[in-house]
Protein backbone atom coordinates (compact mmCIF):
# COMPACT_ATOMS: atom_id res chain seq x y z
CA UNK A 1 0.00 0.00 0.00
CA UNK A 2 1.22 3.78 -0.89
CA UNK A 3 1.46 5.98 1.86
CA UNK A 4 0.47 9.65 1.37
CA UNK A 5 3.33 12.03 1.28
CA UNK A 6 2.36 13.59 4.91
CA UNK A 7 2.34 10.13 6.28
CA UNK A 8 5.59 9.51 4.72
CA UNK A 9 7.15 13.04 6.12
CA UNK A 10 5.56 12.22 9.62
CA UNK A 11 7.22 8.95 9.60
CA UNK A 12 10.52 10.12 8.65
CA UNK A 13 10.96 13.41 10.30
CA UNK A 14 8.75 12.45 13.45
CA UNK A 15 7.67 15.61 15.22
CA UNK A 16 8.03 16.11 19.22
CA UNK A 17 9.48 12.51 19.70
CA UNK A 18 10.48 11.61 23.42
CA UNK A 19 9.14 11.99 26.94
CA UNK A 20 8.10 14.40 29.59
CA UNK A 21 8.12 13.73 33.44
CA UNK A 22 5.18 11.50 34.03
CA UNK A 23 5.33 12.07 37.53
CA UNK A 24 5.00 16.22 37.31
CA UNK A 25 2.01 17.54 38.45
CA UNK A 26 1.35 19.56 35.01
CA UNK A 27 2.21 16.76 32.68
CA UNK A 28 -0.77 14.73 31.63
CA UNK A 29 -0.10 10.84 29.90
CA UNK A 30 -2.27 8.67 28.17
CA UNK A 31 -1.15 5.46 27.25
CA UNK A 32 -3.44 3.68 24.49
CA UNK A 33 -3.44 0.47 22.76
CA UNK A 34 -1.92 -3.18 23.33
CA UNK A 35 0.98 -4.76 21.84
CA UNK A 36 -1.23 -7.76 20.96
CA UNK A 37 -2.87 -5.19 18.40
CA UNK A 38 0.39 -4.00 16.96
CA UNK A 39 -0.17 -0.60 18.10
CA UNK A 40 0.85 1.24 21.31
CA UNK A 41 0.72 5.37 21.46
CA UNK A 42 1.88 7.26 24.54
CA UNK A 43 1.06 10.89 23.76
CA UNK A 44 2.09 13.71 26.75
CA UNK A 45 0.92 16.74 27.42
CA UNK A 46 3.04 19.72 29.92
CA UNK A 47 -0.03 22.16 31.02
CA UNK A 48 0.94 25.85 31.49
CA UNK A 49 -1.10 28.90 32.70
CA UNK A 50 -4.52 29.38 31.39
CA UNK A 51 -5.01 25.65 30.21
CA UNK A 52 -2.60 26.03 27.79
CA UNK A 53 -0.42 22.74 26.30
CA UNK A 54 3.08 24.39 26.48
CA UNK A 55 4.67 20.62 25.53
CA UNK A 56 3.78 17.28 23.86
CA UNK A 57 5.63 14.57 23.22
CA UNK A 58 4.99 11.02 21.65
CA UNK A 59 6.36 8.03 21.77
CA UNK A 60 4.49 4.85 19.29
CA UNK A 61 4.54 1.14 18.43
CA UNK A 62 3.17 0.75 15.61
CA UNK A 63 2.59 1.37 11.72
CA UNK A 64 3.49 4.24 9.90
CA UNK A 65 0.22 5.92 10.10
CA UNK A 66 -0.04 5.05 13.50
CA UNK A 67 3.54 7.12 13.95
CA UNK A 68 2.21 9.63 11.76
CA UNK A 69 -0.79 10.05 13.62
CA UNK A 70 0.77 10.67 17.13
CA UNK A 71 3.29 12.71 15.51
CA UNK A 72 0.65 15.34 13.88
CA UNK A 73 -1.29 14.93 17.19
CA UNK A 74 1.66 16.57 18.98
CA UNK A 75 1.91 19.26 16.74
CA UNK A 76 -1.82 20.17 17.30
CA UNK A 77 -1.79 20.61 20.84
CA UNK A 78 0.72 22.77 21.23
CA UNK A 79 -0.31 26.15 22.00
CA UNK A 80 -4.17 24.93 22.05
CA UNK A 81 -5.92 24.85 25.59
CA UNK A 82 -6.92 22.13 26.96
CA UNK A 83 -11.12 22.76 25.53
CA UNK A 84 -9.84 23.24 22.30
CA UNK A 85 -7.73 20.09 22.63
CA UNK A 86 -10.88 18.22 23.60
CA UNK A 87 -12.66 19.31 20.46
CA UNK A 88 -9.90 17.18 18.20
CA UNK A 89 -11.57 15.03 16.13
CA UNK A 90 -9.76 11.37 14.81
CA UNK A 91 -11.58 12.45 11.20
CA UNK A 92 -9.69 15.18 11.29
CA UNK A 93 -6.57 13.59 11.38
CA UNK A 94 -8.11 11.48 8.93
CA UNK A 95 -8.28 14.20 6.49
CA UNK A 96 -4.79 15.66 7.23
CA UNK A 97 -2.81 12.79 6.70
CA UNK A 98 -5.13 11.39 3.80
CA UNK A 99 -5.59 7.91 5.92
CA UNK A 100 -7.08 4.94 3.60
CA UNK A 101 -10.02 3.40 5.55
CA UNK A 102 -8.09 0.51 7.03
CA UNK A 103 -6.12 2.91 8.77
CA UNK A 104 -8.16 4.60 10.65
CA UNK A 105 -8.03 3.11 13.19
CA UNK A 106 -4.85 4.50 14.04
CA UNK A 107 -6.33 8.39 13.98
CA UNK A 108 -8.93 6.53 16.55
CA UNK A 109 -6.24 5.46 19.02
CA UNK A 110 -4.51 9.07 18.33
CA UNK A 111 -7.67 10.98 19.58
CA UNK A 112 -7.76 8.27 22.24
CA UNK A 113 -4.85 9.20 23.14
CA UNK A 114 -5.55 12.99 23.40
CA UNK A 115 -7.90 12.18 25.62
CA UNK A 116 -6.49 9.98 28.21
CA UNK A 117 -3.23 12.39 28.68
CA UNK A 118 -5.93 15.59 28.94
CA UNK A 119 -7.98 13.04 31.82
CA UNK A 120 -4.82 12.14 33.55
CA UNK A 121 -3.40 15.65 33.82
CA UNK A 122 -7.33 16.88 35.09
CA UNK A 123 -7.42 13.70 37.97
CA UNK A 124 -3.79 14.58 38.97
CA UNK A 125 -5.02 18.66 39.56
CA UNK A 126 -8.03 17.37 41.73
CA UNK A 127 -10.70 17.01 38.19
CA UNK A 128 -13.27 14.87 37.87
CA UNK A 129 -12.01 12.98 34.48
CA UNK A 130 -13.67 13.95 31.55
CA UNK A 131 -16.39 10.97 30.45
CA UNK A 132 -15.45 9.91 27.68
CA UNK A 133 -17.33 9.03 24.26
CA UNK A 134 -17.27 5.49 23.73
CA UNK A 135 -14.35 4.11 22.22
CA UNK A 136 -14.78 3.60 18.36
CA UNK A 137 -13.23 0.19 18.05
CA UNK B 1 13.51 5.96 -8.39
CA UNK B 2 16.03 3.56 -6.74
CA UNK B 3 15.12 -0.45 -7.20
CA UNK B 4 15.14 -1.55 -3.70
CA UNK B 5 16.66 -4.37 -2.84
CA UNK B 6 14.35 -7.71 -2.85
CA UNK B 7 14.61 -10.02 -0.31
CA UNK B 8 10.99 -11.41 -0.75
CA UNK B 9 11.74 -14.98 -2.86
CA UNK B 10 9.06 -16.41 -1.29
CA UNK B 11 6.27 -14.62 -2.64
CA UNK B 12 7.72 -14.73 -6.20
CA UNK B 13 11.08 -14.82 -7.84
CA UNK B 14 12.28 -12.80 -11.23
CA UNK B 15 12.38 -14.86 -14.37
CA UNK B 16 15.76 -16.14 -14.85
CA UNK B 17 16.80 -14.93 -18.34
CA UNK B 18 17.32 -18.23 -19.70
CA UNK B 19 14.21 -19.19 -19.08
CA UNK B 20 12.96 -16.82 -21.22
CA UNK B 21 15.05 -17.03 -23.77
CA UNK B 22 13.52 -20.68 -23.87
CA UNK B 23 9.99 -19.47 -23.47
CA UNK B 24 10.15 -16.96 -26.55
CA UNK B 25 9.92 -18.59 -29.14
CA UNK B 26 6.88 -20.55 -28.16
CA UNK B 27 5.36 -16.85 -28.45
CA UNK B 28 5.49 -16.33 -31.86
CA UNK B 29 6.86 -18.92 -34.47
CA UNK B 30 6.04 -21.67 -32.35
CA UNK B 31 2.81 -20.94 -31.23
CA UNK B 32 0.88 -23.82 -32.05
CA UNK B 33 -1.42 -25.79 -29.80
CA UNK B 34 -0.20 -29.06 -28.55
CA UNK B 35 -3.11 -30.93 -29.00
CA UNK B 36 -3.27 -30.24 -32.76
CA UNK B 37 -2.50 -33.70 -33.87
CA UNK B 38 -2.52 -33.08 -37.96
CA UNK B 39 0.03 -30.40 -38.79
CA UNK B 40 3.43 -29.09 -37.69
CA UNK B 41 2.57 -26.37 -35.85
CA UNK B 42 0.87 -28.89 -33.25
CA UNK B 43 3.43 -31.19 -33.17
CA UNK B 44 6.39 -28.36 -32.39
CA UNK B 45 4.40 -27.21 -29.52
CA UNK B 46 3.54 -30.89 -28.39
CA UNK B 47 7.83 -31.33 -28.56
CA UNK B 48 8.56 -28.38 -26.57
CA UNK B 49 5.73 -29.56 -24.00
CA UNK B 50 6.95 -33.71 -23.96
CA UNK B 51 10.59 -31.97 -23.60
CA UNK B 52 9.62 -29.44 -20.48
CA UNK B 53 8.03 -32.72 -19.23
CA UNK B 54 11.28 -34.43 -19.15
CA UNK B 55 13.12 -32.03 -17.39
CA UNK B 56 10.12 -31.91 -14.86
CA UNK B 57 10.35 -35.56 -14.35
CA UNK B 58 14.25 -35.23 -13.94
CA UNK B 59 14.56 -32.88 -11.14
CA UNK B 60 11.53 -34.65 -8.64
CA UNK B 61 12.71 -38.49 -9.84
CA UNK B 62 9.42 -39.26 -11.34
CA UNK B 63 8.17 -40.22 -15.33
CA UNK B 64 6.69 -37.87 -17.72
CA UNK B 65 3.49 -39.59 -17.46
CA UNK B 66 3.35 -38.77 -14.29
CA UNK B 67 2.92 -34.73 -14.56
CA UNK B 68 -0.40 -32.67 -14.78
CA UNK B 69 0.15 -29.28 -16.13
CA UNK B 70 -1.62 -26.29 -14.22
CA UNK B 71 -1.92 -22.74 -13.42
CA UNK B 72 -0.18 -22.99 -10.09
CA UNK B 73 0.73 -24.49 -7.09
CA UNK B 74 -3.24 -23.23 -5.97
CA UNK B 75 -4.88 -24.71 -8.81
CA UNK B 76 -2.60 -28.48 -7.94
CA UNK B 77 -3.38 -28.11 -4.31
CA UNK B 78 -6.91 -27.95 -5.28
CA UNK B 79 -7.00 -30.67 -7.92
CA UNK B 80 -5.21 -32.80 -6.39
CA UNK B 81 -7.35 -32.42 -2.20
CA UNK B 82 -10.63 -32.06 -4.51
CA UNK B 83 -9.96 -34.75 -6.89
CA UNK B 84 -8.67 -37.32 -4.05
CA UNK B 85 -11.49 -36.67 -2.11
CA UNK B 86 -14.20 -37.29 -4.82
CA UNK B 87 -12.13 -40.35 -6.19
CA UNK B 88 -11.78 -42.37 -2.99
CA UNK B 89 -14.90 -41.11 -0.84
CA UNK B 90 -16.07 -44.94 -1.15
CA UNK B 91 -12.91 -45.86 1.19
CA UNK B 92 -13.26 -42.78 3.61
CA UNK B 93 -13.92 -38.78 4.13
CA UNK B 94 -11.12 -38.06 6.15
CA UNK B 95 -8.34 -35.87 5.29
CA UNK B 96 -5.17 -34.86 8.11
CA UNK B 97 -3.28 -31.66 7.20
CA UNK B 98 -1.79 -29.18 9.52
CA UNK B 99 -2.48 -25.83 10.70
CA UNK B 100 0.73 -23.57 9.02
CA UNK B 101 -0.03 -25.02 5.76
CA UNK B 102 -0.80 -22.55 2.74
CA UNK B 103 -4.88 -21.12 2.68
CA UNK B 104 -4.73 -23.31 -0.73
CA UNK B 105 -4.62 -26.50 1.02
CA UNK B 106 -6.56 -25.05 4.12
CA UNK B 107 -9.45 -23.00 2.29
CA UNK B 108 -9.82 -26.91 0.28
CA UNK B 109 -9.98 -28.68 3.27
CA UNK B 110 -12.59 -26.00 4.50
CA UNK B 111 -14.68 -26.24 1.22
CA UNK B 112 -14.53 -30.15 1.15
CA UNK B 113 -16.03 -29.77 4.80
CA UNK B 114 -19.43 -28.19 4.05
CA UNK B 115 -18.99 -31.67 1.25
CA UNK B 116 -18.80 -33.97 3.86
CA UNK B 117 -15.17 -34.40 4.18
CA UNK B 118 -13.62 -35.02 8.04
CA UNK B 119 -10.58 -33.08 8.38
CA UNK B 120 -8.27 -32.84 11.17
CA UNK B 121 -5.79 -29.95 11.34
CA UNK B 122 -2.78 -31.18 13.21
CA UNK B 123 -1.08 -28.52 15.55
CA UNK B 124 2.66 -27.72 15.48
CA UNK B 125 5.36 -27.59 17.84
CA UNK B 126 7.34 -24.71 18.88
CA UNK B 127 9.69 -25.08 16.56
CA UNK B 128 7.08 -25.55 13.54
CA UNK B 129 7.06 -28.79 12.85
CA UNK B 130 4.54 -31.46 13.28
CA UNK B 131 4.40 -34.16 16.36
CA UNK B 132 4.05 -37.26 14.32
CA UNK B 133 2.76 -39.50 17.55
CA UNK B 134 0.15 -37.29 16.96
CA UNK B 135 -0.62 -37.63 13.33
CA UNK B 136 -0.15 -41.33 13.80
CA UNK B 137 -2.94 -41.05 16.22
CA UNK B 138 -5.23 -39.06 14.25
CA UNK B 139 -5.16 -41.94 11.69
CA UNK B 140 -8.44 -43.99 11.19
CA UNK B 141 -9.67 -46.56 8.61
CA UNK B 142 -11.21 -43.67 7.14
CA UNK B 143 -8.36 -41.68 6.28
CA UNK B 144 -7.95 -41.19 2.92
CA UNK B 145 -5.28 -38.56 2.15
CA UNK B 146 -2.58 -36.84 4.11
CA UNK B 147 -1.74 -33.45 3.21
CA UNK B 148 1.34 -31.64 4.78
CA UNK B 149 3.70 -29.31 3.39
CA UNK B 150 7.12 -29.86 1.97
CA UNK B 151 9.15 -26.88 3.04
CA UNK B 152 6.85 -23.78 5.28
CA UNK B 153 6.70 -20.07 3.12
CA UNK B 154 6.85 -18.26 5.92
CA UNK B 155 9.20 -19.75 8.38
CA UNK B 156 11.09 -22.74 5.60
CA UNK B 157 10.43 -25.39 7.76
CA UNK B 158 11.23 -28.77 6.20
CA UNK B 159 9.03 -31.31 7.37
CA UNK B 160 9.60 -35.09 8.24
CA UNK B 161 8.61 -35.84 4.58
CA UNK B 162 9.74 -39.72 4.64
CA UNK B 163 8.38 -40.34 7.92
CA UNK B 164 5.12 -39.03 7.26
CA UNK B 165 4.65 -40.93 4.49
CA UNK B 166 5.22 -44.23 5.88
CA UNK B 167 2.68 -43.60 8.80
CA UNK B 168 0.14 -42.67 5.79
CA UNK B 169 0.88 -45.53 4.05
CA UNK B 170 0.57 -47.53 7.15
CA UNK B 171 -2.73 -46.61 7.38
CA UNK B 172 -3.47 -47.15 3.78
CA UNK B 173 -3.84 -42.82 3.42
CA UNK B 174 -2.70 -41.76 0.20
CA UNK B 175 -0.12 -38.88 1.27
CA UNK B 176 -0.10 -35.48 -0.88
CA UNK B 177 2.96 -32.50 -0.32
CA UNK B 178 2.34 -28.87 -1.35
CA UNK B 179 6.55 -28.32 -2.34
CA UNK B 180 5.71 -25.22 -3.55
CA UNK B 181 8.51 -23.30 -2.23
CA UNK B 182 10.85 -26.74 -1.39
CA UNK B 183 10.95 -27.90 -5.35
CA UNK B 184 14.29 -26.56 -7.28
CA UNK B 185 15.91 -25.44 -3.90
CA UNK B 186 16.64 -28.58 -1.88
CA UNK B 187 16.48 -32.23 -3.02
CA UNK B 188 13.39 -33.68 -3.22
CA UNK B 189 12.59 -37.36 -4.51
CA UNK B 190 8.82 -39.04 -4.69
CA UNK B 191 9.91 -42.03 -4.86
CA UNK B 192 12.40 -41.77 -1.96
CA UNK B 193 10.29 -39.76 -0.07
CA UNK B 194 7.30 -41.53 -0.51
CA UNK B 195 5.01 -39.28 -2.07
CA UNK B 196 1.78 -39.76 -3.96
CA UNK B 197 0.86 -36.11 -5.15
CA UNK B 198 2.72 -33.10 -4.71
CA UNK B 199 2.29 -29.79 -5.99
CA UNK B 200 4.45 -26.73 -7.15
CA UNK B 201 4.65 -23.58 -9.57
CA UNK B 202 7.36 -22.37 -11.57
CA UNK B 203 7.48 -18.66 -10.41
CA UNK B 204 8.95 -19.57 -6.77
CA UNK B 205 11.84 -20.93 -8.77
CA UNK B 206 12.79 -18.45 -11.57
CA UNK B 207 10.22 -19.82 -14.03
CA UNK B 208 6.64 -17.45 -15.12
CA UNK B 209 4.08 -16.74 -13.53
CA UNK B 210 0.55 -18.95 -14.03
CA UNK B 211 2.06 -22.62 -14.70
CA UNK B 212 2.57 -25.52 -12.10
CA UNK B 213 2.40 -29.04 -11.64
CA UNK B 214 0.80 -31.93 -9.70
CA UNK B 215 2.51 -34.79 -9.93
CA UNK B 216 0.21 -37.62 -9.50
CA UNK B 217 1.97 -41.28 -8.71
CA UNK B 218 0.97 -43.94 -11.11
CA UNK B 219 2.80 -47.10 -9.40
CA UNK B 220 2.54 -48.73 -6.34
CA UNK B 221 -0.18 -47.16 -5.73
CA UNK B 222 -1.80 -46.15 -9.10
CA UNK B 223 -3.50 -42.95 -7.80
CA UNK B 224 -5.81 -41.58 -9.61
CA UNK B 225 -8.08 -37.98 -9.31
CA UNK B 226 -11.11 -36.87 -10.48
CA UNK B 227 -10.81 -33.47 -12.74
CA UNK B 228 -12.32 -30.75 -11.85
CA UNK B 229 -12.08 -28.94 -14.66
CA UNK B 230 -14.36 -30.66 -17.67
CA UNK B 231 -13.46 -30.19 -20.93
CA UNK B 232 -11.33 -31.58 -23.90
CA UNK B 233 -9.14 -34.03 -21.81
CA UNK B 234 -6.08 -32.69 -21.71
CA UNK B 235 -3.71 -34.02 -19.36
CA UNK B 236 -4.70 -37.84 -19.52
CA UNK B 237 -8.41 -36.41 -18.37
CA UNK B 238 -7.47 -34.88 -15.11
CA UNK B 239 -6.78 -31.42 -16.09
CA UNK B 240 -8.79 -29.86 -19.65
CA UNK B 241 -7.36 -26.47 -21.25
CA UNK B 242 -5.62 -25.65 -23.61
CA UNK B 243 -1.76 -26.22 -22.38
CA UNK B 244 0.04 -23.02 -21.82
CA UNK B 245 3.25 -23.85 -23.98
CA UNK B 246 5.22 -21.23 -23.40
CA UNK B 247 4.96 -20.88 -19.91
CA UNK B 248 5.39 -25.23 -19.57
CA UNK B 249 8.13 -24.60 -21.51
CA UNK B 250 9.68 -21.98 -18.87
CA UNK B 251 9.01 -24.68 -16.13
CA UNK B 252 10.92 -27.26 -17.81
CA UNK B 253 13.86 -25.07 -18.20
CA UNK B 254 13.40 -23.85 -14.76
CA UNK B 255 13.29 -26.94 -13.25
CA UNK B 256 16.46 -27.67 -15.15
CA UNK B 257 18.52 -24.83 -13.96
CA UNK B 258 17.36 -25.48 -10.38
CA UNK B 259 18.56 -29.06 -11.03
CA UNK B 260 21.92 -28.46 -12.20
CA UNK B 261 23.43 -25.54 -10.07
CA UNK B 262 21.06 -26.25 -6.90
CA UNK B 263 23.95 -27.82 -5.04
CA UNK B 264 25.91 -25.48 -5.24
CA UNK B 265 23.41 -22.84 -4.85
CA UNK B 266 21.86 -24.08 -1.70
CA UNK B 267 25.24 -23.74 -0.30
CA UNK B 268 26.06 -20.31 -1.65
CA UNK B 269 22.19 -19.33 -0.21
CA UNK B 270 22.34 -21.08 3.21
CA UNK B 271 25.89 -19.27 3.69
CA UNK B 272 24.18 -15.66 3.17
CA UNK B 273 21.28 -16.20 4.73
CA UNK B 274 23.80 -17.29 8.08
CA UNK B 275 25.40 -14.56 8.30
CA UNK B 276 22.37 -12.18 7.72
CA UNK B 277 20.49 -13.74 10.66
CA UNK B 278 23.68 -14.64 13.02
CA UNK B 279 24.31 -11.11 12.85
CA UNK B 280 20.97 -9.70 13.30
CA UNK B 281 20.15 -11.89 15.80
CA UNK B 282 23.17 -10.49 17.73
CA UNK B 283 20.62 -6.84 18.45
CA UNK B 284 19.06 -7.02 21.37
CA UNK B 285 15.56 -8.43 21.81
CA UNK B 286 15.91 -10.31 18.40
CA UNK B 287 14.76 -13.94 17.92
CA UNK B 288 14.58 -16.19 15.30
CA UNK B 289 11.15 -17.90 13.81
CA UNK B 290 11.04 -21.73 13.67
CA UNK B 291 13.41 -24.60 13.58
CA UNK B 292 16.49 -23.71 12.15
CA UNK B 293 18.33 -27.15 11.81
CA UNK B 294 15.18 -28.28 8.97
CA UNK B 295 14.71 -26.02 7.25
CA UNK B 296 14.98 -24.19 3.50
CA UNK B 297 18.04 -22.81 2.30
CA UNK B 298 17.11 -19.49 2.08
CA UNK B 299 14.36 -18.06 4.45
CA UNK B 300 14.96 -16.13 7.79
CA UNK B 301 11.89 -14.98 9.69
CA UNK B 302 12.96 -12.63 12.54
CA UNK B 303 11.22 -11.26 15.19
CA UNK B 304 12.67 -7.48 16.83
CA UNK B 305 10.55 -7.16 19.71
CA UNK B 306 8.78 -3.70 20.36
CA UNK B 307 9.01 -2.77 16.95
CA UNK B 308 5.92 -3.34 14.63
CA UNK B 309 6.66 -5.03 11.14
CA UNK B 310 5.01 -2.84 9.16
CA UNK B 311 6.41 0.56 10.60
CA UNK B 312 9.78 -1.35 10.50
CA UNK B 313 9.10 -2.21 6.84
CA UNK B 314 8.15 1.47 6.14
CA UNK B 315 11.43 2.23 7.72
CA UNK B 316 13.14 -0.39 5.27
CA UNK B 317 11.67 1.16 2.26
CA UNK B 318 15.56 0.07 0.33
CA UNK B 319 14.32 -3.56 1.34
CA UNK B 320 11.81 -5.72 -0.13
CA UNK B 321 10.65 -7.97 2.71
CA UNK B 322 7.53 -8.93 4.22
CA UNK B 323 6.25 -9.16 7.59
CA UNK B 324 4.03 -11.46 10.04
CA UNK B 325 1.95 -8.40 11.01
CA UNK B 326 -1.13 -7.62 9.76
CA UNK B 327 -1.51 -4.09 10.48
CA UNK B 328 -4.33 -3.55 7.42
CA UNK B 329 -6.49 -6.23 7.98
CA UNK B 330 -9.77 -5.58 9.60
CA UNK B 331 -8.44 -8.05 12.28
CA UNK B 332 -5.12 -6.80 13.10
CA UNK B 333 -4.62 -10.52 13.17
CA UNK B 334 -0.83 -11.21 12.72
CA UNK B 335 0.00 -14.56 10.67
CA UNK B 336 -1.38 -17.67 11.76
CA UNK B 337 1.63 -19.61 11.07
CA UNK B 338 3.93 -17.45 13.46
CA UNK B 339 0.90 -18.06 15.56
CA UNK B 340 0.48 -21.33 15.75
CA UNK B 341 3.83 -21.89 16.81
CA UNK B 342 2.88 -20.12 20.43
CA UNK B 343 4.38 -16.64 19.50
CA UNK B 344 2.58 -14.36 21.10
CA UNK B 345 0.80 -11.72 18.80
CA UNK B 346 3.66 -9.02 19.81
CA UNK B 347 6.34 -10.78 18.82
CA UNK B 348 4.62 -12.30 15.47
CA UNK B 349 3.32 -8.44 15.02
CA UNK B 350 7.11 -7.48 15.00
CA UNK B 351 8.70 -10.32 12.15
CA UNK B 352 10.09 -9.74 9.32
CA UNK B 353 10.51 -12.70 6.59
CA UNK B 354 14.03 -12.67 4.49
CA UNK B 355 13.89 -14.60 1.54
CA UNK B 356 17.00 -15.00 -0.58
CA UNK B 357 17.25 -15.99 -4.20
CA UNK B 358 19.55 -16.87 -7.34
CA UNK B 359 19.99 -13.31 -7.52
CA UNK B 360 20.85 -11.96 -4.39
CA UNK B 361 24.60 -10.35 -3.51
CA UNK B 362 26.86 -10.77 -0.79
CA UNK B 363 26.89 -6.94 -1.13
CA UNK B 364 22.91 -6.86 -0.58
CA UNK B 365 23.14 -8.84 2.42
CA UNK B 366 25.44 -6.34 3.75
CA UNK B 367 23.06 -3.50 3.29
CA UNK B 368 20.30 -5.61 4.45
CA UNK B 369 21.64 -5.82 7.30
CA UNK B 370 22.84 -1.99 7.94
CA UNK B 371 19.11 -1.10 6.82
CA UNK B 372 17.73 -3.42 8.96
CA UNK B 373 20.11 -2.67 12.22
CA UNK B 374 19.61 1.22 11.61
CA UNK B 375 15.20 0.79 11.36
CA UNK B 376 15.16 -1.41 14.17
CA UNK B 377 17.21 1.23 16.63
CA UNK B 378 15.14 4.37 15.01
CA UNK B 379 12.12 2.17 15.35
CA UNK B 380 13.05 1.42 19.45
CA UNK B 381 13.82 5.20 19.63
CA UNK B 382 9.89 6.11 19.20
CA UNK B 383 8.59 3.10 21.14
CA UNK B 384 7.26 3.02 23.82
CA UNK B 385 7.27 -0.89 24.81
CA UNK B 386 11.12 -0.28 24.23
CA UNK B 387 11.33 2.73 26.89
CA UNK B 388 9.28 0.58 29.22
CA UNK B 389 11.48 -2.30 28.85
CA UNK B 390 14.55 -0.65 29.55
CA UNK B 391 13.52 0.86 32.26
CA UNK B 392 12.52 -2.86 33.75
CA UNK B 393 8.99 -2.31 33.16
CA UNK B 394 7.35 -5.63 32.87
CA UNK B 395 5.20 -5.09 30.14
CA UNK B 396 2.69 -8.10 30.81
CA UNK B 397 1.98 -6.83 34.27
CA UNK B 398 0.31 -3.92 32.46
CA UNK B 399 -3.69 -3.55 31.92
CA UNK B 400 -3.45 -2.82 28.22
CA UNK B 401 -6.30 -1.37 26.25
CA UNK B 402 -7.00 -4.07 23.77
CA UNK B 403 -9.24 -2.66 21.00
Amino acid sequence: MAYSEKVIDHYNNPRNVGTLNKDSKFVGTGLVGAPECGDVMRLQIEVGEDNVITDAKFKTFGCGSAIASSSLATEWLKGKTIDEALTIDNMDIVEELALPPVKIHCSVLAEDAIKSAINDYRVKNGLEAIVLEKSHH
Amino acid sequence: MKQPIYLDNNATTPLDPRVLEAMLPYFTEKFGNAASRNHAFGWVAEEGVDYAREQVAKLIGCTEKEIIFTSGATEADNLGIKGVFEMYKEKGNHIITAVTEHKAVLDTCKHLEKNGARVTYLGVKADGLIDLAELEAAMTPETILVSIMYGNNEIGVIQPIKEISAIAHKHGALFMTDATQAVGKIPVDVNADGIDLMAFTAHKMYGPKGVGALYVRRKNPRVKVTSQMDGGGHERGMRSGTLNVPGIVGLGKACELCRLEMESESIRLSGLRDRLESTLNKMEESYVNGNTQHRLPHVANISFKYVEGEGLMMAMSDLAVSSGSACTSASLEPSYVLKSLGLSDDLAHSSIRYGLGRFTTEEEIDQAIAVTQKAVNHLRELSPLWEMFKEGIDLSKIEWAEH
